[in-house]
């Protein structure tokens, strides 16, 4: 059936429920199948890297990478699908935004390969033995790809065409994307297939949300018996809602968590962290510096509950970008 | 050079001025302007000696007919000192005055910096900043409101008066509110102003009676403002009126109440007299209080206490005038314009423990001697100490929480003169000798060194030192029984032992305790003293940072009566200004909140300073009032998925900006 249109699914550093989410599809994944030709999906079939450059370039319509690029062999076979096909989505959060990897952004390459090869407690490396890119054995050749000093998010490696946010994206978001792109009737490029508003607007606890949030402190999810009516700030659990794409239809939260922010922020904001901090940091109760560090000493991993999905598109850190070797 | 072109429609002319020589003695203005030139957009870039000269500003209007120009940039000074004039030129060339931009080079360079070379980059720095900015510039419009015609003038004191009085008397409706029970402020409670010595009360009552019967004052007294709503030219007031106990209307004054109360004998401190003498539970501040209304005090009198007074005084009021039920009352009013007389409040010379205030009988602060000395006051003018006696001599301590590191900094201004005014009265009243210990003698005014002078003719001491000690610890037999202040006399170099009958502390001025709280009631600023802050300190010296309020008297820093009352005057002339004008420009810098992009979740709402944004609970999104927003930002920072926005500060603007600045190209314009 050589008129299908061409689809590959591709990965890099991720943890594999994007790929899920496609199987999430559940029985409209036949539909799919039946809609597209599938040339390349390393989770489920057989393709290797050679048949994808065997092909004529632009002649996939649409490759879904997810994962972010950590490495030199996802940095190349991000660009071998870009040259390969006419569009190109970041699928998921890490491709989208970073991800949960590029939480790995807060340190360089040598600060974490000397934790995990040498100080990490469950470690025994006397010889600190670490991964070499090139290695002579028994008169053969193994090579490793290059870990780079930082995380990417997809579209700071190749251009990207649109995006479906989440972790993972939502089958029904997929699905539409799909229907989209097989109608032809393309959105603006650049775009990210989900809605461009904050989650309190489709939050199913939006109608108890208070205005002045009066913070003393903000508790953990575990601490507590959850209200499950109740809008979480206003029970003292840190959202990430307001400040956090739509789409998702609110799924932690009818499942009484939080809002984590894997959507990535509205297109209007520069920094997802940034933005939510301004607008907690305004309803802290204290007024005084004490009290308000105290409310905030509160928080205790900020960066991973601010920039959980989003530190390598952030701006923070931006000087590391200088060096991605 | 700068990017690959632009969109075809942005036309820039950039102007540097020399400012004279402020400017171009500093940064190249030559190479500025030819630099700006280079770059994408920039059509016209010249400089010139004056910008905001007449052939300046022609210039620029010239420019925007001839090469259809449609942004303008102006290389100069601050924004505050010209941008009006600018916009204004610009709107004369026939385009919308929002599409001009303004670089302060003088303030942000030529004026700070020393070296040539960095100064001038450091100008095409911002100059490009600017370039990349006004792409995203949007033609704006400018609102109007309308200026209510009415006043509030809040405090009574002697410059609330002469403001509320110059109203007034131009035909303007004017609310005065004062929180105690009578106009008059600290001016009534003096006995003689200096240098003139006339008498306090002699011109200060009949302008207060004035006041009470003006047919366009309405006057509150015993009420406090409770809440400010609005805008300039469009505030609402709440004011809380205490009850009294007393029905205004049918109250006259007659006292014969107070004759009456089972209480024969006051037994609470008089607040008037400082706690000189006692007053009644149901008293009046003083005979000439304005209004002549009684009041009852809730606290002390025994009907309120046990509910089982005889209540001798309703039998005594023949108008009926006594009404034990009465409740608090709030009014709401309108009015266009505020004018803050809050006052000052004395030094607390018991922050000054050295000096014995509190400890020792026999030490007063001068606000007390001014009630001593008072024919009216609590000993019928006679000078009796609080131990019977009366003075022989008496030390004056100026400078008691002025210029002192450890209490206020500031100099109070008035103590030297009423130091001195008090020296005479207190020799005039019992020939006493008087000791004045001063650190400078600060005579500044009008007729105030002659007053001086006239005082040392008087035979009045002067010992220039400040006071170490106040202490009743006697060495030699001349000392028993005396107060003996301890001071190094600087002019002659020795510490002296001065023992004196009366020590009276010269106390300055602080701002009122609960200033801070009327500060963001009123939504204005403090200085760091905690006065009111002007706009400015030399030329706009009555007006605040906040439309349509303006601070007179001495809420805004210490001062004697002429100032105060020219304050007041200048105050009621600002206030004019906007009345008669009858409407006021408003910058269109506003926030507005893009409906689709609103998620509903109430962030903005209740961090806005002036409650200018509220919910429409039907579409579940925030919508803000233009007319009440000042555009401070403070929603579009708070606003977590960037729905709101502001007018002339939007996020393309500024992050163009400082791509301009950090030498990026903006993607939207290049």
């Amino acid at each position: 059936m050589p008129d299908k249109p061409k689809v590959a699914f591709y990965w890099c550093a991720s943890c594999g429920g994007c790929e899920e989410s496609v199987v999430d599809l559940a029985e409209s994944i036949l539909d799919v199948v039946a809609a597209v030709d599938i040339v390349m999906w390393p989770v489920a079939m057989d393709f290797k890297k050679k048949d994808v450059e065997a092909m004529a370039d632009g002649s996939i319509l649409v490759s879904l990478v997810n994962g972010a690029v950590r490495t030199s062999e996802q940095e190349e076979m991000a660009k071998l699908m870009r040259k390969k096909s006419k569009l190109i989505i970041a699928y998921g959060s890490c491709a989208h935004t970073g991800g949960i990897p590029g939480l790995a952004n807060q340190f360089g390459r040598e600060e974490l390969l000397r934790y995990i090869y040498e100080e990490s407690p469950s470690t025994v490396n006397p010889q600190k033995t670490r991964p070499e890119l090139k290695v002579i054995a028994n008169g053969s050749t193994v090579t490793l790809p290059n870990f780079f000093n930082i995380v990417r998010a997809l579209d700071q490696v190749i251009d990207v065409d649109y995006y479906l946010p989440g972790c993972p994206p939502t089958p029904k978001l997929l699905k539409q994307a799909l229907e989209v792109l097989l109608s032809g009737k393309l959105p603006e490029k650049g775009a990210v297939l989900a809605p461009d508003i904050a989650l309190c607007d489709e939050c199913p606890k939006k109608d108890t949300k208070p205005s002045d949030l009066k913070f003393t402190e903000f508790k953990r999810p575990h601490w507590m018996q959850i209200d499950p009516k109740v809008c979480l700030l206003a029970q003292g659990i840190l959202c990430m809602g307001p400040a956090t794409r739509g789409g998702c239809e609110g799924v932690c939260i009818s499942g009484n968590m939080p809002c984590t922010g894997c959507f990535g922020p509205p297109s209007r904001i520069k920094d997802q962290g940034a933005k939510i901090l301004s607008a907690l940091a305004s309803q802290v109760e204290a007024k005084d510096e004490k009290g308000i560090d105290e409310t905030l000493a509160t928080i205790p991993d900020p960066v991973g509950t601010f920039y959980r999905y989003g530190l390598p598109v952030s701006l923070l850190r931006r000087k590391n970008f200088n060096s991605t070797g | 050079m700068h990017g690959n072109g632009y969109n075809g429609t942005v036309r820039i002319g950039f102007y540097i001025c020399h400012c004279g020589h402020n400017i171009a003695s500093i940064v190249d203005v030559k190479a500025v302007a030819e630099y700006i030139k280079s770059l994408s957009g920039v059509v016209v870039s010249s400089e010139y000696k004056y910008m905001c000269s007449d052939p300046g500003q022609e210039l620029i209007q010239k420019d925007i007919k001839e090469h259809s120009l449609n942004r303008i940039i102006v290389a100069s000074c601050s924004p505050l000192l010209h941008e009006h004039t600018f916009r204004t030129a610009v709107e004369k060339g026939g385009l919308n005055p929002y599409y001009f931009q303004m670089v302060n080079i003088r303030e942000n360079v030529s004026w700070v910096h020393t070296d040539m070379k960095a100064a001038t980059e450091k100008a095409k720095d911002l100059a490009r900043a600017a370039v990349q900015r006004v792409f995203h510039h949007k033609s704006l419009e400018t609102k109007h409101v309308k200026i209510h015609p009415d006043v509030l003038i809040v405090g009574g004191g002697i410059a609330g008066i002469h403001a509320a009085l110059t109203l007034a008397n131009a035909g303007k409706k004017v609310y005065l509110v004062e929180r105690d029970p009578t106009i008059g402020g600290h001016m009534a409670m003096f006995d003689k102003t200096f240098p003139t010595l006339d008498c306090a009360a002699c011109i200060l009552t009949p302008k207060m009676s004035q006041v009470k019967n003006h047919p366009n004052i309405t006057l509150w007294t015993y009420s406090e403002v409770a809440k400010v709503d609005g805008y300039v030219g469009n505030y609402k007031i709440s004011v809380r009126r205490k009850p009294r106990y007393i029905i205004e209307g049918l109250c006259v004054g007659c006292m014969d109440c107070i004759e009456k109360c089972v209480y024969k004998e006051g037994k609470t401190p008089d607040e008037f007299n400082l706690g000189l003498s006692k007053r009644k539970p149901i008293y009046i501040p003083f005979p000439q209080a304005t209004p002549q209304i009684v009041v009852i005090d809730p606290e002390t009198c025994i009907e309120f206490k046990s509910g089982r007074c005889k209540k001798t005084c309703v039998e005594a009021c023949d108008r009926k005038a006594i009404d034990f039920q009465q409740k608090e009352e709030i009014k709401e009013i309108e009015v266009g314009t505020i004018i803050l007389t809050t006052g000052y409040q004395p030094f607390d010379a018991s922050r000054v423990p050295f000096y014995g205030y509190g400890k020792y009988p026999n030490v007063y602060t001068s606000l007390e001697v001014e009630r001593l000395v008072n024919a009216s006051g609590p000993t019928g003018g006679e000078l009796i100490l609080r131990d019977g006696r009366h003075p022989k001599t008496v030390g004056i301590i100026h400078c008691v929480g002025s210029r002192d590191k450890n209490t206020n900094r500031w100099c109070s201004r008035t103590c030297c003169m009423y130091s001195l005014k008090l020296a005479h009265l207190l020799k005039e009243h019992t020939d006493a000798e008087v000791y004045n210990f001063y650190i400078d003698i600060r005579a500044a005014g009008k007729s105030y060194e002659e007053f001086y002078d006239k005082l040392l003719d008087e035979n009045v001491h002067f010992i220039r030192g400040r006071v170490a000690e106040v202490s009743d610890w006697a060495v030699r037999p001349s000392e028993e029984g005396k107060l003996i202040i301890r001071a190094e006399d600087t002019l002659i170099g020795i510490v002296r032992r001065v023992p004196v009958d009366m020590v009276v502390l010269a106390v300055g001025m602080e701002p009122q305790a609960d200033s801070q709280d009327v500060r963001r009631m009123f939504n204005i600023s403090c200085s760091t003293e905690g006065f009111f802050l002007e706009r400015h300190p030399k030329l706009a010296p009555v007006d605040t940072f906040t439309d349509g309020i303006f601070i007179a008297g001495c809420c805004q820093g210490p001062k004697d009566i002429p100032d105060s009352v020219a304050q007041a005057g200048a105050a009621a002339a600002q206030a004019l200004i906007l009345i008669d004008s009858g409407e006021i420009e408003l910058e269109p810098n506003t926030a507005y909140v893009v409906q689709e992009e609103c998620s509903g979740c109430r962030t903005c709402l209740t961090i806005c300073p002036f409650t200018a944004i509220s919910r429409d609970e039907a579409k579940q999104k925030a919508f803000i009032n233009e007319a009440l927003c000042k555009g401070c930002g403070t929603c579009v920072a708070a606003c977590p998925s960037g729905a709101i926005k502001q007018n002339l500060f939007e996020d393309e603007m500024i992050f163009s900006e400082i791509d301009g600045l950090l030498k990026m190209e903006s993607p939207a314009c290049c």
